[in-house]
């Protein structure tokens, strides 16, 4: 089956296995760095298999080698009270080690107690401070909510507020921003599919329209007013005024500015009002308190400020 | 003695030594964790019940999808103890937290973010609209849309077997009053409720009734089941309650 033969001109055997009659295959020995390195590489598994540690030698538990066989770190219970660790080395008392020693956290936490210590105005005068807000900030929107508001905060209209444009529908002080993050909210329009009929719905998106001072029918914008006034009941979330109430979340209807119906867009700005009232709005802005620090949504708050700035 | 040409010649000792040699290193790994004590930590809620409960039927259904569309092909679902998953993903997974699947959807490939605390972070009319088309929602994603989940009505038909065979690998879904009763000690009586499988059809419907996941309340999609097991990914572990060594004195 198989026939050694040996190369006459470099004298080098082939391996003995013979394919169609004649193709042969030279053995040549591996090169010697390469055996080499690969002893290495054995030698170095078994003395990082000893000292990583899992293997119980003995050496770690004895101390020879600093740092590998015990971590301790601080550890603070429910009832505040911080005391020192010492464990096994293991993955988990290595975080918490390094949650508290580690260079760029202990950075990334002295900032964000500085910045928790300060009132927005401060935040925006100090360039420091406000370029930590700046640079963090776009992290954690990037992480949490670009995925909806995206990266650069315009929203998508219909879905998702645009929170640049300096609007807002649950206010734009800090703390109503603060709240709106930390507790979520929660936009509720109901739908008047069954309530007004399609004329009276169109009647009531001409005067929505006529608000803003965008092109309407006016005849049929009169009507509208006494529909949202009256049958509609428009005027008990959006104000007889239409200027919205924060406290709801309800659409300031007066300024040009829209986060549901694409008027700007659209040809026909009756038809796009007038599906919106007909659907009603269910919009959820999640909760992130249990998902983010106090003083993480402080830095949003001041970062979604700073956009809405610009 | 054999030689290296025996064993690269005959195809029968060429399995049998290539399968002891790759056992190894599984075994090592895997059998001490049977012997070691707290493996798998014990979290439980506010009024000292099992934090950790096993899927209500809609979610488990939920995850068939998952397994079935290959999303464990692009997202882990395994936070590891390191600083930079901890800022980004939150606190580590537990082994408690995959203590009823089977199989764990771990994993380690990351082409898209890993999900095991996914749970919450988005609303479900968000979750269904990036199902659907990821690019509505986030431009420039890579991730394949998903549309047929939201035309496709669920199929549930097989969901008393499914719990079946579940619990014969050690779910603690109950089949008849004891078992109820041992999940009403264990969760409490509102979890013991999702867990019995002769009103896994009930159960199915009233959830899906109730969150409405895909945001049409007239029909039951692949979309809901879907959902209701994202929206419950790492959700069930109220971490606030413990402090770091708790956890650490597992390892
Ligand atoms: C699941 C999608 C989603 C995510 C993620 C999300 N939001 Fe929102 N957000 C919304 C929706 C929807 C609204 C509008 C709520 C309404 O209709 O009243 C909103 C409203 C807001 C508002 C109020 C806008 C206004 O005009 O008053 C702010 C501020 C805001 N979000 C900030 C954030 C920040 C900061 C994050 C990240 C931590 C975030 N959002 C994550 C969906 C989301
Ligand atoms: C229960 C309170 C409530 C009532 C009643 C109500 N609205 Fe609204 N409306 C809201 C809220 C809240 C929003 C903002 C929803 C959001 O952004 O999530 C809104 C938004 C709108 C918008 C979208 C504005 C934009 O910027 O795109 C229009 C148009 C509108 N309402 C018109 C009407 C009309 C017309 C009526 C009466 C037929 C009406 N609303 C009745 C609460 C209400
Ligand atoms: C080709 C790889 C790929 C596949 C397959 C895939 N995804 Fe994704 N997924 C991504 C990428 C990349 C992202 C990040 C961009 C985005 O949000 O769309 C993502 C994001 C997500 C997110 C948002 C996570 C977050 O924290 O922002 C969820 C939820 C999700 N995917 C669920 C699923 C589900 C469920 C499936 C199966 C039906 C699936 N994915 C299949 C690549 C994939």
């Amino acid at each position: 089956m198989s026939k050694v033969y040996k190369d006459p001109i470099t004298g080098v055997e082939t391996t003995g296995h013979v394919w169609d009659d004649t193709l042969m295959e030279f053995n040549n020995p591996l090169p010697m760095w390469w055996i080499w390195t690969f002893y290495a590489t054995v030698i170095f598994a078994i003395v990082y298999w000893v000292i990583y540690p899992s293997w119980p030698s003995g050496l770690v538990e004895k101390g020879y080698f600093i740092g590998t066989s015990e971590i301790t770190y601080q550890n603070t219970d429910k009832k505040g009270t911080t005391t020192a660790q010492t464990t096994h080395w293991n993955t988990r008392a290595l975080l918490a080690y390094e949650m508290q020693n580690d260079e760029n956290e202990l950075k990334r936490k002295k900032y964000l107690k500085e910045v928790a210590a300060m009132s927005y105005d401060d935040i925006a005068k100090d360039s420091d401070k406000s370029s930590f807000v700046r640079s963090y900030g776009k992290g954690i929107f990037g992480d949490y909510c670009a995925a909806c508001h995206q990266t650069g905060g315009q929203g998508v209209i219909g879905h998702y507020p645009n929170l640049v444009d300096d609007a807002w529908l649950w206010g734009g002080s800090a703390a109503e921003i603060q709240k709106t993050i930390s507790d979520g909210r929660k936009g509720n329009m109901p739908s008047f599919a069954k309530t007004l009929s399609d004329t009276e719905i169109t009647n009531v998106a001409n005067f929505v329209l006529s608000l803003s001072g965008t092109e309407h029918d006016v005849a049929s914008a009169k009507e509208g007013k006494l529909i949202f006034n009256g049958k509609g009941g428009c005027m008990a979330c959006h104000t007889p005024a239409g200027t919205g109430l924060a406290a709801l979340g309800s659409a300031n209807l007066t300024d040009k500015i829209w986060t549901q119906a694409d008027v700007p867009h659209a040809k026909d700005k009756v038809a796009v009002v007038s599906a919106v009232v007909k659907s009603g709005i269910q919009r959820e802005m999640p909760t992130w308190k249990t998902r983010l620090s106090e003083d993480e949504i402080k830095v949003l708050v001041a970062y979604v400020k700073l956009l809405s700035a610009e | 003695m054999m030689k290296q040409e025996t064993v690269e010649v005959n195809a029968g000792y060429l399995i049998i030594l290539t399968l002891i040699a790759i056992s190894i290193g599984g075994l090592v790994e895997i059998v001490p964790l049977f012997y070691v004590e707290g493996t798998i930590e014990e979290v439980k809620t506010a009024d000292g019940k099992d934090a950790v409960r096993p899927y209500t039927p809609l979610e488990q259904l939920g995850r068939d999808l998952y397994t079935k569309e290959g999303c464990y092909t692009c997202h882990s679902q395994m936070i590891r103890p390191f600083r930079d998953e901890a800022l980004r993903f939150g606190h580590y997974s537990l082994a408690a937290e995959s203590q009823y699947d089977h199989p764990f959807q771990w994993g380690s490939m990351r082409r898209g973010p890993d999900l095991a605390r996914v749970g919450g972070k988005y609303s479900s009319a968000w979750q269904a609209k990036h199902l659907n088309d990821p690019r509505d929602v986030v431009p420039e994603s890579i991730m394949p849309g998903y549309p047929w989940l939201r035309s496709n009505d669920l199929d549930y038909s097989d969901i008393v077997a499914k719990m079946t065979t579940l619990r014969k690998v050690g779910v603690p879904y109950s089949d008849d009053d004891a078992g109820y009763q041992a999940n009403v000690e264990k969760f409490g009586e509102k979890v013991a409720k999702t867990l019995d499988i002769n009103k896994a059809e009930d159960n199915i419907m009233l959830q899906a009734k109730k969150g409405n996941y895909d945001g049409d309340p007239s029909r039951l999609t692949e979309m809901d089941a879907l959902i209701a097991y994202l929206q419950v990914l790492g959700t069930m572990v109220d971490f606030n309650q413990y402090d770091e060594k708790y956890f650490i004195d597992f390892r």
